[in-house]
C-alpha cells in the first residue's frame, strides 16, 4: 500500500508555485545545439527529467490534447470524422500531441484490447531531428534532456522530419517553422510539469526526474504483471540513447501494436549517412576537385591554340589543302 | 453516492455497469486508478460497448442494453447458490428476516395486484406481516418460507447463467467470471463499489436496475463500508444539488414531498409522513418530518407561515397528477395546453426524447424564455438549418426571448457533487456582454410578477405577495444570502429542551445543523439536509482542508457534505453488531463502549448502542430493504423487464412489453417501433471529448471530436454495406438522422435467446446545429417518449432503429 | 542556309564558319548563350544555397539570400528554373552529344588529352567525349536532383511520400549535389584550361584554329557545308 510506494512525481500532480519564478534553465544549460560544430558547454548539469506515459492507465480522454492546445495557444481547427477517434487525424503544427487508438485482439486471450497511446515528441537522448537540422541553434538539447525547437532559428526545411525516428515534427504552412512538443520547457523552467501531465485525470501522464519515473514505472510494471500482463515493461528505447518521454506498455514485447510505435527506434542509417559520410566524403571530393583544378591550372600547361591551327583553319575555309583526316576511325554514317 | 469520490480508492473491486466512468467522469475516475494502483483493485466493466472504461478494465463482459436486472439477479443467484453471502450483515442489517404477507407473489413477469386497465399495481399485499404489537414479524433464523430471504432466493433462482446468456447475450464464461469476482467481495475484508450513471437510470425500469445492484451490495455487506456503496455518478456537476433542492416537480427541498390533491390539509399530509418504527428501538428518522417541513415553510413565507394557518400549507401547490415531469410538460405543451415556458440552463430540443415532438410542442407556445450562457438549439428551434433543423420559421408563432446568463465560472455559489459535497466556488472571470446572473434574472421576474399581483390581485395572490424576500439588494440576492437561508436560523431564542433556562441559540443566529430545527415556528431552514453548510462557524462549503488522518479518504475538513458533513451514508453498517469494524484495516467507525468514534460523522445517534439500534435510521425497519414493500411502483423486487422497444421478446413473460406500470401517453403509442421494421438495438451515450451540448461551442473540444457519428460492428457494417467513415442514415419510428459511421470491434453482435443475433448501434449525443463543431444530430431525434416508471426519467438507452448507407446531408446555411 | 539541308555529322543549325583571317566559327547562338548562363547562374546559386544547408560551416552563405528562411524558400525555385533552362538547352544539344566510336578512342587516350597532345587524338565532332560526359552527367544528375528535390520540397510535397522515401531522397539529393558540383568544377576548369573556349559562351564564336585543334571534324563539316551552300 501507500507506505511502500516510491516518492511520487510532484510537479505535475500538486499545485505549482503561484509566485513568479525566474526561469531556472535556459541558454546556459544547452548541451547540444543543431548545426553547430563546437558543442555548447553547459555551465552546470541539470537533473534529467522525464514524462512517463502509463498506457495501461490512460483512458484516452484527450485532456492532454486539450491542455496542450490551451497552453500553447494553438488552433488545430474543426475537422471531420473519418470513422476513427483520432482527431485531428495526425500530429500537426497546431497539435503537438495526439491520442492514437488501436483495436487489438490479443491472440492469447481472444479478448479485445483498446490500446490508446499518446503520441508526441519522445525527447530522445540522441535526437535525430537535431542531427538532421541544418540551421544553427534551431534545435537544442538541455542537460535535463529536453529537446527544444528555437523557432526564430528555424528555416522550415523539414530536415528534422526526416531525422526523427518517431515521425513527430510538423512544419507550419503559415510561418514555415517546425513544431513539436517542447515538454513544456517554458513550464518546466518555472517549476511546473508539462500541461498534459497537469491535465491528465488518471495520472497516466506523470512527470519528474527520469530516475523517479523509472522507479514509478517499475511499480506499475509489477502491478501489470500481477494482472496477467507478463510482458509489461518500460519503453525507453536504447537505440536513441533512451528517451525523456517513456511509456509503460502492457505488451512491451511488441511496441508496434500501439499505433506503430517503433520496436527498435534509432536514427535511420540513411540519415546517419547523409549527415555523416556524405557530408565528409562529399566535402572532401568537392574540395579535392576544386583544389586539384587550381593546382593543375597553376602548375599545368594550358592547352593553347597554335599558330598552325589557325592557318590550317584558314586553308580549310579557303579550300586549300590541309592535312587530311586520318584513315581510322571508319567514316561516320552521314545524314542529309 | 452513498460514499464519496475519494473513498473509491479504498475499494477492492470496482464494477462499472450502467455507466462509463472513464469516459463521462474522467476526473472522478482517477480514484479508480488510485484503487487499482494502490490496492491492486480490479475493475469490471459490463456494457454493450467496449468503452474507454473497459479499455483499462481487468474484466469486460458484454450485455444487451436494458437487461441489467437479469444480469444482476443472476449474480445474486450465483452468490446465494455458492454461499457467497455476508451472512452476519445480511441477517442483521437487511430485512431478510422480515415475514411477508401471504397475498404477495410473482408470476408471468407480474407481481400480485396488477391492474392492466390502470397500468398500475394494487400494492397492499407487498408488505410485512405486522404483529399485534404493531411491529413487523421477523424470523432471525431465516427458516420461515415467507421471510424476505426465502422469497428473494426463489425470485432470483430463475436467473441461471444460461438464462442470463439468453436474456443479456453475455457469454456464460464471461458472466461466471464476473459473478465469481463479485462474489469474492462477500467476505468482510473485501469490498466492492458500484459506479453507475445514466446507463441505469435512463430506462423505463431504471430504479429497479439500481435496486438490483443495491440488493447485491447488501447481501455482500458492502453498504456503509469504506470502498463500498452505491455510487451514482451524476451527469452534471450539480445534478445532485438539483434533486436535493427540490427542483423535481413532485419534491420540495431535502426530499420532502410536494403535497398531492388528496392531501388538502396539513394534518392529512403529515399523517402519512412521520413513519413510526417497525421494529422496537429503531430510530426512523422521518419522525422528525414536521420539524423540517415547518422550518421550510418559515423559510418560504416567514411571518406569514403561522401555526394558525397550518404554516401556510395552503400556499403550496397540490399535485393533481403524480408529477409534472418534463415528459408530461411537453405532452401538455404539444396538446396546446401550455402558454409560456421559462427554460433556464436547459436545452430540451436536444435533451428530451422524440425531438420532432419537442419541436412541435415548442411551436405551440405563446412565448419561450431561454436563460443560458450559450446560444442553444432550443432558443433557435424556430430557425431553419437545412436538414439539421428542417422547420418553417414562418409557420412558428412562438415569441422567443433569449436572456444571456452567466456560466458557472463567472458565478459565486456552491455545486453539489455526486458525493454530496457542497463545494463553494468563486467567479473566475467577469460575464461577457449583457450576460446576467441567474439570481438577478429570477429576482427581476419575481419582483415584476409580485408587483402585478399587488396591483391586480388575482385568484390567490398570497403565496407570491407573502414570499419571504429578505435580501440586502432585492434585485439580486447573493449566493451567501441564499446559502444562509438554506442552512436556517433561529427566529426566536431557542431554549435548551433539557434545561429551559438555558438559551441554546439566540434569535437570528444560524442553526448549527438540522438537529436544532423545530416544528413550532421558532426556526427556519430552506433545505434541511443542507443545514450545517453555513452556520455560525462560517461558510463550511468554502473549507479547503486537505487533512486526512490515516489516509481514509474522508477529508472531513474539505467543504461540507450533506447530511451533517457525513462522508459515507449508513456508515454505522461498517461495524458489526458489537460495534467492531468488519475490516479493522478499513475502520470507519467503532463503538468505544459509550459512543461511536472514528473517521466519519456517525450515521446514527452517537450514543446509540450497537446491538440495539440498527444502522439504516431513515427506514422504519432500522434495516435496509431487500424487499421494498410498496415503495416502488413496479415491484418490491426487481424483475427482468424488456425495454418498450426491444429486439427480442421478454424470455420470462413473452406477453409483456416494457415496464408494465410505466406511463405511456396515448399520443405516443403509435410512435413505438417493433423489431421487424427496426431490427437494431440503439443506445446513446457521451464521449469524453465533450460535455453535453455545451462544449461543441468551444473550438478546442470541437477540434477533438468534430462531427456526429454512430458506432456499429464490422458485422453490421458488412450486412448493410456501410463503409468506415461513410455517411449513414439511422432512423426510428420517430425520426431520422444522418451520421458518419465508425465501424469498430468495440461493438460486437450479441447472441441472445434462440440464437437471435442482436446488433447494437451506438449513438453519441453531443451534436446539434449551433456552435463550433460540425452540424449534426442527437440521439433524441430517435429515442422514445417514455419515462422511468417511478421517477419519469426519459429512457435513452435502449430503443430500436434501422440503418443504411446514405449521402451527406445537404446544408442550407 | 535552308532548313532542309541538314549538315552532316555533329554540326548543328546555326553553326557556321566565317573566313578570316582570322577564321571564326559560330558555336553558340545568343539564345543558347543566354540559356547557358541562366543555367549556370542557377547552378551557382543552387550550389551556394545548397552548400549553406549542407554543412553548418557554410550556413553563413544563407546571408547571401537574406537568411535561412529565404534560402530554404529560394533554393527549390532556383532548382525549377535550372531544370527548365537546362532542358531547353538539352533539346538543342542532345543530338550532337550522342556517343560515337571516336569517343572511345578519345577516352582511351585520355593521357594525351590531359597532356595536350591533340595530334594523337582522332578528329572530333562538335563535342569530345569529356564534354559529352559532362552533358549527359549533368542531364542525369539534374534529373535526379529535381526528382529528389521535389520529394523533399517540404512546402509543397512534404506529405506526399513516406518518410523513408524522403530520407532516401534527401540522401540521394546530397550525393547527386556533390557529384554535380564536381562535374561543375570539371566543366569550368576544362573551359578555362582549354584556352579559347570561354569565348564560345561569351561571344558565341571560337577561332578557326580552336576548332581545327579540338573539333576538326566539326570544322571540316562546317567548311564542307559552306561549299554546298554558298549563300553566306
Amino acid at each position: 500500500m501507500s507506505g511502500t510506494m516510491a516518492e511520487q512525481p510532484r510537479t505535475a500532480v500538486s499545485n505549482p508555485p503561484v509566485r513568479a519564478l525566474a526561469a531556472n534553465f535556459g541558454e546556459q544549460d544547452m548541451m547540444r545545439r543543431s548545426a553547430t560544430r563546437s558543442e555548447p558547454v553547459p555551465t552546470r548539469q541539470l537533473t534529467p527529467v522525464a514524462k512517463l506515459i502509463d498506457v495501461s492507465k490512460c483512458i484516452g480522454c484527450k485532456a492532454c490534447q486539450s491542455a496542450c492546445i490551451e497552453w500553447n495557444d494553438t488552433d488545430p481547427g474543426v475537422g471531420v470524422n473519418v470513422g476513427v477517434y483520432e482527431n485531428p487525424h495526425d500530429l500537426t503544427d497546431q497539435m503537438y500531441t495526439l491520442m492514437r487508438f488501436t483495436e487489438w485482439v490479443n491472440p492469447e486471450t481472444s479478448n479485445l484490447e483498446w490500446l490508446i497511446r499518446k503520441d508526441g515528441c519522445m525527447h530522445c537522448a540522441d535526437p535525430g531531428c537535431l542531427k538532421a537540422c541544418p540551421a544553427p541553434g534551431a534545435i537544442v538539447q538541455y542537460t535535463n534532456g529536453i529537446v527544444d525547437f528555437i523557432h526564430e532559428n528555424c528555416i522550415g526545411c523539414g530536415y528534422c522530419v526526416k531525422g526523427c525516428p518517431f515521425n513527430i515534427p510538423r512544419i507550419s504552412q503559415t510561418d514555415h517553422r517546425a513544431y513539436k512538443c517542447t515538454l513544456c520547457s517554458d513550464r518546466v523552467a518555472v517549476g511546473q510539469g508539462p500541461a498534459c501531465a497537469k491535465a491528465c485525470p488518471t495520472q497516466a501522464i506523470v512527470f519528474g526526474t527520469k530516475e523517479d519515473m523509472k522507479k514509478h514505472a517499475a511499480e506499475r510494471i509489477t502491478d501489470l504483471k500481477s494482472r496477467g500482463f507478463a510482458n509489461a515493461g518500460l519503453y525507453d528505447p536504447p537505440g536513441v540513447g533512451g528517451t525523456h518521454v517513456m511509456y509503460v506498455l502492457h505488451h512491451a514485447d511488441k511496441p508496434n501494436i500501439y499505433s506503430d510505435l517503433p520496436d527498435n527506434p534509432r536514427i535511420s542509417p540513411l540519415v546517419e549517412t547523409w549527415k555523416g559520410m556524405t557530408k565528409y566524403v562529399g566535402l572532401a571530393v568537392m574540395g579535392f576537385a576544386a583544389v586539384g583544378s587550381i593546382v593543375h591550372g597553376i602548375f599545368g600547361r594550358a592547352n593553347r591554340v597554335a599558330r598552325e591551327d589557325e592557318e590550317n583553319a584558314e586553308k580549310l575555309v579557303e579550300g586549300r589543302p590541309v592535312p587530311p583526316p586520318p584513315e581510322e576511325p571508319a567514316p561516320e554514317t552521314r545524314a542529309g | 453516492m452513498t460514499n464519496s469520490w475519494t473513498d473509491i480508492r479504498n475499494t477492492d473491486l470496482v464494477v462499472v455497469m450502467g455507466g462509463n466512468a472513464a469516459e463521462a467522469h474522467p476526473c472522478g475516475f482517477k480514484w479508480v486508478t488510485e484503487a487499482k494502483a494502490n490496492r491492486g483493485a480490479k475493475l469490471i466493466v459490463v456494457d454493450p460497448r467496449y468503452t474507454r472504461t473497459a479499455s483499462v478494465s481487468d474484466m469486460y463482459a458484454p450485455i444487451r442494453q436494458g437487461t441489467d436486472i437479469a444480469f444482476l439477479l443472476g449474480v445474486m443467484n450465483y452468490c446465494i447458490q455458492n454461499d457467497r453471502v455476508q451472512w452476519e450483515y445480511t441477517k442483521a442489517y437487511t430485512n431478510a428476516s422480515f415475514i411477508v404477507k401471504d397475498g404477495f407473489g410473482y408470476s408471468d413477469g407480474l407481481f400480485t395486484g396488477y391492474d392492466e386497465e390502470k397500468r398500475d399495481y394494487d400494492k397492499s399485499s407487498w408488505d410485512y406481516v405486522i404483529g399485534e404489537d404493531g411491529f413487523a414479524q421477523v424470523d432471525p433464523t431465516l427458516q420461515h418460507p415467507r421471510c424476505v430471504w426465502n422469497l428473494l432466493k426463489q425470485h432470483v433462482s430463475v436467473y441461471t447463467p444460461e438464462m442470463v446468456q439468453r436474456i443479456c447475450g453475455t457469454p456464460q464464461d464471461k458472466f461466471l467470471k464476473v459473478a465469481q469476482m463479485i462474489s469474492e467481495c462477500s467476505t468482510p475484508t473485501k469490498t466492492m463499489t458500484s459506479m453507475y450513471a445514466l446507463g441505469w437510470t435512463q430506462h423505463s425500469h431504471g430504479a429497479q436496475n439500481i435496486r438490483a445492484m443495491a440488493m447485491l451490495q447488501l447481501i455482500l455487506g458492502n453498504i456503509g463500508v469504506r470502498g463500498g456503496g452505491m455510487n451514482a455518478l451524476r451527469g452534471h456537476s450539480n445534478i445532485q444539488g438539483l434533486t436535493d433542492l427540490g427542483l423535481m416537480s413532485h419534491l420540495l427541498t431535502g426530499y420532502l414531498n410536494m403535497p398531492t390533491e388528496a392531501e388538502a390539509d396539513y394534518a392529512t399530509y403529515m399523517s402519512t409522513r412521520q413513519f413510526k418504527p417497525l421494529r422496537p428501538g429503531q430510530t426512523s428518522y422521518w419522525q422528525n418530518y414536521s420539524k423540517f417541513m415547518v422550518s421550510f415553510q418559515k423559510a418560504m413565507w416567514g411571518d406569514a407561515a403561522r401555526a394558525e394557518n397550518d404554516w401556510a400549507y395552503d400556499y403550496i401547490p397540490k399535485l393533481d397528477v403524480p408529477s409534472y415531469d418534463v415528459l408530461r410538460m411537453f405532452e401538455l405543451m404539444n396538446q396546446g395546453r401550455v402558454n409560456g415556458y421559462l427554460c433556464q440552463g436547459f436545452n430540451p430540443l436536444l435533451a428530451f426524447p422524440d425531438r420532432n415532438k419537442i419541436t412541435s410542442a415548442l411551436s405551440k407556445l405563446k412565448f419561450l424564455v431561454t436563460m443560458d450562457p450559450l446560444d442553444t438549439e432550443t432558443s433557435r428551434f424556430w430557425e431553419n438549418h437545412g436538414e439539421f433543423n428542417d422547420v418553417n420559421p414562418a409557420a412558428i408563432r412562438t415569441e422567443v426571448f433569449q436572456l444571456p446568463s452567466t456560466c458557472f465560472a463567472e458565478e459565486e455559489g456552491s455545486l453539489t457533487n455526486s458525493g454530496r459535497w457542497l463545494q463553494w466556488h468563486w467567479p473566475g472571470g467577469s460575464p461577457p456582454g449583457e450576460a446576467k446572473h441567474d439570481n438577478w434574472i429570477t429576482a427581476q421576474i419575481f419582483l415584476r410578477m409580485r408587483e402585478l399581483y399587488r396591483r391586480e390581485g388575482g385568484a390567490f395572490p398570497d403565496p407570491v405577495l407573502n414570499l419571504s424576500w429578505e435580501y440586502a439588494d432585492p434585485d439580486e440576492p447573493t449566493a451567501e444570502e441564499l446559502a444562509k437561508e438554506i442552512n436556517g436560523r433561529a427566529l426566536v431564542d431557542l431554549a435548551d429542551p433539557a434545561d429551559p433556562s438555558k438559551v441554546l441559540l439566540q434569535a437570528g443566529k444560524q442553526v448549527v445543523n438540522f438537529s436544532q430545527l423545530r416544528d413550532d415556528g421558532s426556526t427556519m431552514c430552506g433545505c434541511w439536509i443542507y443545514s450545517g453548510c453555513f452556520n455560525e462557524a462560517g461558510n463550511n462549503m468554502a473549507r479547503r482542508g486537505t487533512e486526512d488522518p490515516d489516509g481514509t479518504g474522508t477529508y472531513l475538513n474539505w467543504t461540507f457534505a450533506w447530511p451533517l458533513n457525513r462522508r459515507t451514508l449508513y456508515n454505522r453498517a461498517s461495524a458489526d453488531l458489537q460495534g467492531r469494524p468488519w475490516d479493522p484495516s478499513r475502520k470507519l467507525l467503532e463503538w468505544n463502549g459509550t459512543q461511536w468514534t472514528g473517521y466519519d460523522v456517525p450515521d446514527i445517534a452517537p450514543n446509540a448502542k450497537p446491538g440495539d439500534v440498527m444502522p439504516f435510521i431513515m427506514n422504519q425497519e432500522g434495516t435496509s430493504r431487500l424487499f421494498a414493500r410498496g415503495m416502488m411502483r413496479d415491484g418490491p423486487f426487481p424483475a427482468h423487464m424488456e425495454p418498450f422497444e426491444s429486439p427480442v421478446p421478454n424470455v420470462l413473460a413473452p406477453r409483456m412489453r416494457g415496464n408494465p406500470v410505466a406511463r405511456i401517453f396515448q399520443s405516443d403509442v403509435a410512435r413505438f417501433g417493433n423489431s421487424d421494421e427496426f431490427p437494431f438495438a440503439a443506445t446513446s451515450y457521451r464521449l469524453t471529448e465533450h460535455f453535453h451540448f455545451w462544449t461543441k461551442h468551444n473550438r478546442v473540444n470541437a477540434a477533438l471530436q468534430p462531427e456526429f457519428f454512430v458506432e456499429i460492428s464490422h458485422e453490421l457494417a458488412a450486412m448493410r454495406g456501410i463503409t468506415e467513415g461513410g455517411w449513414v442514415r439511422v432512423w426510428s419510428k420517430r425520426g431520422s438522422v444522418k451520421a458518419k459511421a465508425v465501424v469498430t470491434r468495440r461493438i460486437q453482435p450479441l447472441h441472445c435467446d434462440g440464437g437471435r443475433v442482436v446488433h447494437v448501434v451506438g449513438i453519441p449525443l453531443h451534436w446539434g446545429f449551433m456552435g463550433a463543431a460540425k452540424k449534426g444530430f442527437g440521439p433524441n431525434s430517435l429515442s422514445p417518449f417514455v419515462g422511468e416508471a417511478n421517477i419519469e426519467t426519459p429512457g435513452y438507452k435502449a430503443f430500436l432503429v434501422n440503418i443504411e448507407p446514405t449521402t451527406p446531408p445537404g446544408v442550407v446555411s | 542556309m535552308s532548313q532542309d539541308v541538314i549538315p552532316a555529322g555533329s554540326a548543328q543549325p546555326g553553326d557556321a564558319v566565317h573566313p578570316g583571317p582570322p577564321v571564326t566559327v559560330n558555336r553558340y547562338g545568343p539564345l543558347q548563350r543566354l540559356n547557358h548562363w541562366i543555367t549556370a547562374s542557377s547552378l551557382i546559386l543552387l550550389l551556394l544555397s545548397g552548400m549553406a544547408l549542407f554543412t553548418p560551416e557554410l550556413f553563413f552563405l544563407t546571408g547571401l539570400f537574406g537568411g535561412g528562411q529565404n534560402t530554404r524558400t529560394f533554393h527549390p525555385w532556383i532548382g525549377v528554373i535550372l531544370f527548365f533552362s537546362f532542358f531547353i538547352f538539352f533539346f538543342q544539344l542532345w543530338k550532337a552529344n550522342l556517343p560515337e566510336r571516336t569517343d572511345w578512342i578519345w577516352l582511351t587516350r585520355i593521357k594525351d588529352v590531359v597532356g595536350g597532345h591533340e595530334e594523337n587524338l582522332p578528329e572530333l565532332g562538335k563535342y569530345n567525349a569529356g564534354q559529352k560526359f559532362i552533358f549527359w552527367g549533368m542531364t542525369g544528375l539534374i534529373l535526379v536532383l529535381i526528382a529528389s528535390g521535389l520529394l523533399i520540397w517540404d512546402q509543397y510535397f512534404g506529405e506526399a511520400t513516406s518518410i523513408l522515401i524522403r530520407r532516401i531522397a534527401v540522401l540521394t539529393h546530397a550525393i547527386a549535389a556533390v557529384l554535380i558540383i564536381c562535374m561543375f568544377i570539371l566543366h569550368v576548369y576544362a573551359g578555362i584550361w582549354t584556352r579559347g573556349t570561354l569565348r564560345a559562351m561569351t561571344r558565341g564564336t571560337v577561332t578557326g584554329g580552336w576548332a581545327w585543334r579540338h573539333h576538326r571534324k566539326w570544322l571540316r563539316q562546317l567548311a564542307g557545308r559552306r561549299k554546298v551552300d554558298p549563300a553566306e
